[in-house]
């Protein structure tokens, strides 16, 4: 059984492998990959999205220059790091902060649009080219 | 047999003249093992006359075409092929179990257990008859048979047109996986370019018999872009755009226009640019057939010294 399956949005405009390379890093973020754990196949996600095989190798080759998984022969591709960070106390903080702030926003008649404008403006101002 | 070859496909000036004219004229290209390949054009372009080359159905009127190195002209390539036309042939009066036995008598390299697993995995009755089975079962037996031959390459021509989408969607997965499983080169042809969009890594077009782009999707795709901005000149694409890049598709809407082109250098900032699909830049080579052939230097037949040709 293999831990994650791969969701392919074939209009988002991003390349497959990377659409492959971005969800492991969110499941290895989100602690549903966690150190140890064993990718699926090329053939097993050939199976169940129609990637071709070359372009999940692909996407594996990436995650390994990052450090993120290592391939084993014979027996698959493991990850080797896990990004998933403990809840902190400044992570809680952040939140409660956070949401105040959409409070106050909502207060002033922002709709969701309007919020979101702004996170992604400052988003981009603080962490150029995520 | 000696050093196997790294070519799935090689084809040298291949050519096919019928009664009513060339089918197929002046193709060469070379397709390397591994890859799931496209073939890609409309009705009458020469698909079907090029996979019956490559499966002796039919002998080309010039040039020639080499299977990992084999000549098709020794029947000794069949071995390593295997084919799957459009409507699927099967015997309707054989069950299931007679037609993998007909595949295990008929093939010296047979892998029943394979052959079995496919058909298992679908959950179809050995005991069935052939033409009771609904067209989803018929096509993952004449799978089960294509693999079970364990060929080094698989042809395919249109193999989903026929399939309600479910069918269409689990046996284009089992297809993918066997494919990855064993490392078998695959070719299909297929209007559904969609989805081949996500299932090859390999590009084959053709057009009124003549092949118009060839090489790795990851190469051929993003060397397009889509150019949109004010027009001017006599057709509406500004003079700018023609002479420092290929164009490839152009259309004029009001003061606008808008360009499929291959950039030779920088584009000025004046347009707008956005990164096409694969759909997009093969529907846009479809409409065009005098756009400049594009054949990626892996996909030469010379290994890319030459230019190529308009």
């Amino acid at each position: 059984m293999s831990v994650v399956e791969f969701r392919i949005d074939r209009r988002s405009g991003v390349a497959t492998y990377l659409q492959i390379v971005q969800q492991v890093q969110q499941a290895l973020r989100l602690g549903i990959l966690v150190e140890g754990d064993r990718l699926p196949t090329a053939a097993q996600v050939a199976a169940t999205t129609k990637v071709n095989p070359n372009t999940t190798l692909k996407a594996y080759r990436e995650l390994e220059r990052e450090g993120l998984v290592e391939p084993r022969p014979g027996l698959g591709t493991f990850v080797s790091r896990t990004l998933a960070r403990p809840d902190s106390a400044a992570d809680a903080l952040l939140r409660e902060e956070l949401r105040s702030w959409m409070q106050r926003a909502q207060a002033e008649g922002l709709d969701r649009e309007d919020v979101q404008a702004l996170l992604n403006s400052v988003l981009q101002e603080r962490y150029p080219d995520a | 047999m000696s050093e196997p070859s790294p070519w799935a496909i090689e084809a040298e000036g291949l050519g096919k003249k019928y009664r009513r004219g060339w089918a197929l004229r002046d193709c060469s290209f070379r397709l390397p093992a591994g890859h799931i390949c496209a073939l890609v054009g409309p009705n009458g372009a020469g698909k079907s006359t090029f996979l019956s080359t490559a499966t002796r159905l039919v002998q080309p009127t010039t040039g020639t075409l080499k299977l990992f190195g084999v000549p098709v002209s020794d029947p000794a390539v069949l071995q390593r092929v295997a084919f799957l036309a459009q409507d699927k042939p099967l015997y309707p009066r054989f069950t299931v179990a007679e037609t993998l036995r007909l595949g295990r008598e008929l093939n010296p390299r047979w892998d029943q257990a394979l052959a079995e697993r496919i058909v298992r995995s679908g959950n179809v009755p050995f005991t069935a008859r052939i033409g009771t089975l609904s067209g989803g079962q018929r096509t993952r037996i004449a799978f089960a048979l294509a693999f079970g031959k364990r060929p080094e390459l698989l042809l395919l021509d249109e193999p989903m047109s026929d399939l309600d989408p479910l069918a269409r969607h689990e046996l284009s997965g089992l297809l993918m996986a066997e494919a990855a499983e064993h490392g078998t080169t695959v070719l299909m042809s297929s209007h559904m370019l969609s989805e081949m969009e996500v299932m090859c890594d390999y590009l084959l077009v053709l057009a009124e018999g003549r092949l118009r782009m060839a090489g790795q999707t990851e190469e051929l795709v993003p060397a397009h872009l889509l150019v949109t901005g004010v027009a001017s000149g006599d057709d509406g694409v500004p003079e700018e755009l023609r002479r420092q890049h290929t164009v490839v598709e152009s259309k004029v809407t009001g003061r606008q226009f808008t360009a499929l082109v291959r950039p030779g250098g920088p584009l000025s900032d004046s347009w707008e640019t956005l990164s096409p699909s694969m759909e997009e830049v093969l529907l846009a080579y479809l409409r065009s057939p005098d756009a400049p052939t594009l054949i990626a230097d892996e996909a030469r037949i010379d290994g890319g010294q030459q230019e190529a040709a308009a």
